[in-house]
């Protein structure tokens, strides 16, 4: 059986309350905060991009995992923020963590599914074969245009995932993908910030590829939501991944554990890898997880997993996901906000 | 900000690699070519421990032009573990509660950036734990 060693998520210390930007905008933050069921999402230190979260997210992953940097054979970071756009991110965090060398990367991209595919990649390796350890990371420190709805929710943070097939911590059971091309969402190469189809990421985009990801995965394991003790999706906002999830038939309940959104906002590629990443913080021996990601342009990535006796060793390990969520926080306001993200413009 | 400094000074930045000396056992961080207390030129590479504690610091108000928007910052003297001094920012800092002997770990951040189109420079900095 081939599945996760160890993991591992990070969460930059500063934070911006929705009602904050609504005010700056003249939007009524109640409703906003309502309409998205989000109070206030992360913001990088102006010293911290992909690359620093991924390293941080990564040395949990390592410290849970407990082997040898040197033995991992494949670094994958899915994000549409990567710091570089010719240099892949991994170049950097392998000599950071002294893996390497000898070891394949590479940086992914697919909108807020980039994460999932870097976790599908690596876990394809090691169940090939091909390696022992393969390590695969969601990172980003997305950006909404000024004013823009996804400016409430574009937030930071990832989470790191390394694969094997010895003293797993979740077994990974199932998987599929689903993809099509659905212009609801992208970025032309130059252009500083993502343009959105408005309503056409609801129905067309997210909702049909969550659920054409989820229903496969439903009928390729012959499980039924009623199996799983914990549901995560992606989290765009607080409302579609409760909604897509009564869809498939589960329950808030199951998504309760990985529906971090409120507090964090939308980490894009680190979205459900970080719901995962929670999910993996209090879950059990013998729980079943069920995830399902998703990434504009459009397609998803389904898991299921099954916790092993393992997992109760390597919690404690490093920091959980809501410790790091509810402690140290430093509130920025709009002014702080645009300096940190860089919205101003400067004299060169 | 030359590139190949930068790669050069890879090992000591990103993994706080530094030497110790093959016929004295002086570690010197960052590694040194002669070994300043004996004069030897053989070493051996280790890898320094990322926690320690703050010895001194102080407020930056006026920074350099590279850091001139990240005013006001800290920087600190870390004794780390193994008795190293590093002098060193101290990131995502509460400048008013800073004080001398503070537990800190080392974490991986950008240092600077080499203007808009030059290389990214990463490297150790200091946080309060
Ligand atoms: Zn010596």
């Amino acid at each position: 059986m081939v599945g996760i060693v160890g993991y591992g998520a990070y969460v930059p210390r500063y934070r911006i309350k929705a009602e904050v930007i609504a005010k700056q905008w003249g939007a009524d933050p109640e409703a906003v905060t309502r309409g998205l069921s989000l109070v206030e999402k992360t913001v990088p230190g102006q010293d911290e991009d992909t690359i620093t979260i991924s390293v941080a997210a990564a040395q949990y992953a390592l410290r849970r995992a407990g082997i040898d940097p040197k033995e991992i054979g494949a670094v994958y970071v899915g994000s549409e923020s990567h710091p570089y756009a010719v240099k892949p991110s991994a170049t950097i965090l392998i000599d950071a963590l002294g893996i390497g060398p000898h070891v394949h990367v590479a940086s992914y991209e697919f909108a807020c599914k980039a994460g999932t595919e870097a976790m599908y990649v690596a876990y394809s390796h090691v169940k090939a074969g091909e390696m022992k350890y393969a390590m695969g990371i969601g990172a980003d420190t997305s950006q909404g245009a000024p004013g823009d709805a996804l400016e409430y929710t574009a937030s930071a943070g990832g989470a790191a995932f390394i694969m094997g097939r010895e003293r797993l911590v979740a077994e990974i059971l199932f998987t599929h993908s689903y993809t099509s091309d659905t212009p609801d969402f992208w970025r032309r190469e130059g252009e500083n910030y993502p343009r959105h189809g408005g309503r056409f990421t609801g129905d067309p985009a997210y909702f049909r590829h969550i659920v054409g990801a989820g229903k496969a995965l439903l009928e390729k394991s012959k499980m039924a939501p009623a199996d799983f003790k914990f549901a995560v999706f992606h989290m765009p906002n607080g409302k579609f991944p409760q909604e897509v999830g009564k869809r498939l038939g589960f329950t808030k309940d199951q998504m309760e554990a990985g529906w971090i959104v409120p507090w964090m906002g939308n980490t894009y590629s680190g979205s459900s890898p970080c719901g995962l990443a929670a999910i993996l913080d209090v879950a059990k021996p013998g729980d079943l997880i069920f995830m399902v990601s998703f990434g504009s342009g459009a397609g998803s990535d389904g898991f299921i997993y099954r916790v092993t006796d393992e997992i109760v060793k390597v919690q404690d390990r490093a920091p959980k996901l809501r410790q790091m969520l509810d402690s140290d926080k430093v509130y920025l306001d709009y002014g702080q906000y645009a300096k940190y993200r860089r919205k101003i413009k400067l004299n060169e | 900000m030359i590139t190949a400094r930068y790669a050069r000074e890879i090992p000591q930045r990103y993994r706080l690699e530094a030497s110790r000396c093959a016929q004295c056992a002086t570690v010197s961080f960052p590694p040194r070519l002669v070994c300043p207390t004996c004069k030897g030129r053989t070493f051996s590479t280790i890898t320094l421990q990322n926690e320690g504690k703050l010895l001194s610091y102080t407020v930056v108000r006026v920074g350099s032009d590279k850091f001139s928007k990240e005013t006001p910052f800290a920087v600190g003297i870390i004794e780390l573990k193994d008795g190293i001094r590093i002098t060193t920012q101290i990131a995502d800092a509460n400048l008013e509660k800073l004080a001398h002997g503070q537990t800190v770990r080392l974490v991986f951040r950008k240092i600077q950036e080499d203007g808009k189109a030059g290389i990214l420079c990463y490297g150790y900095k200091a946080i309060v734990v």
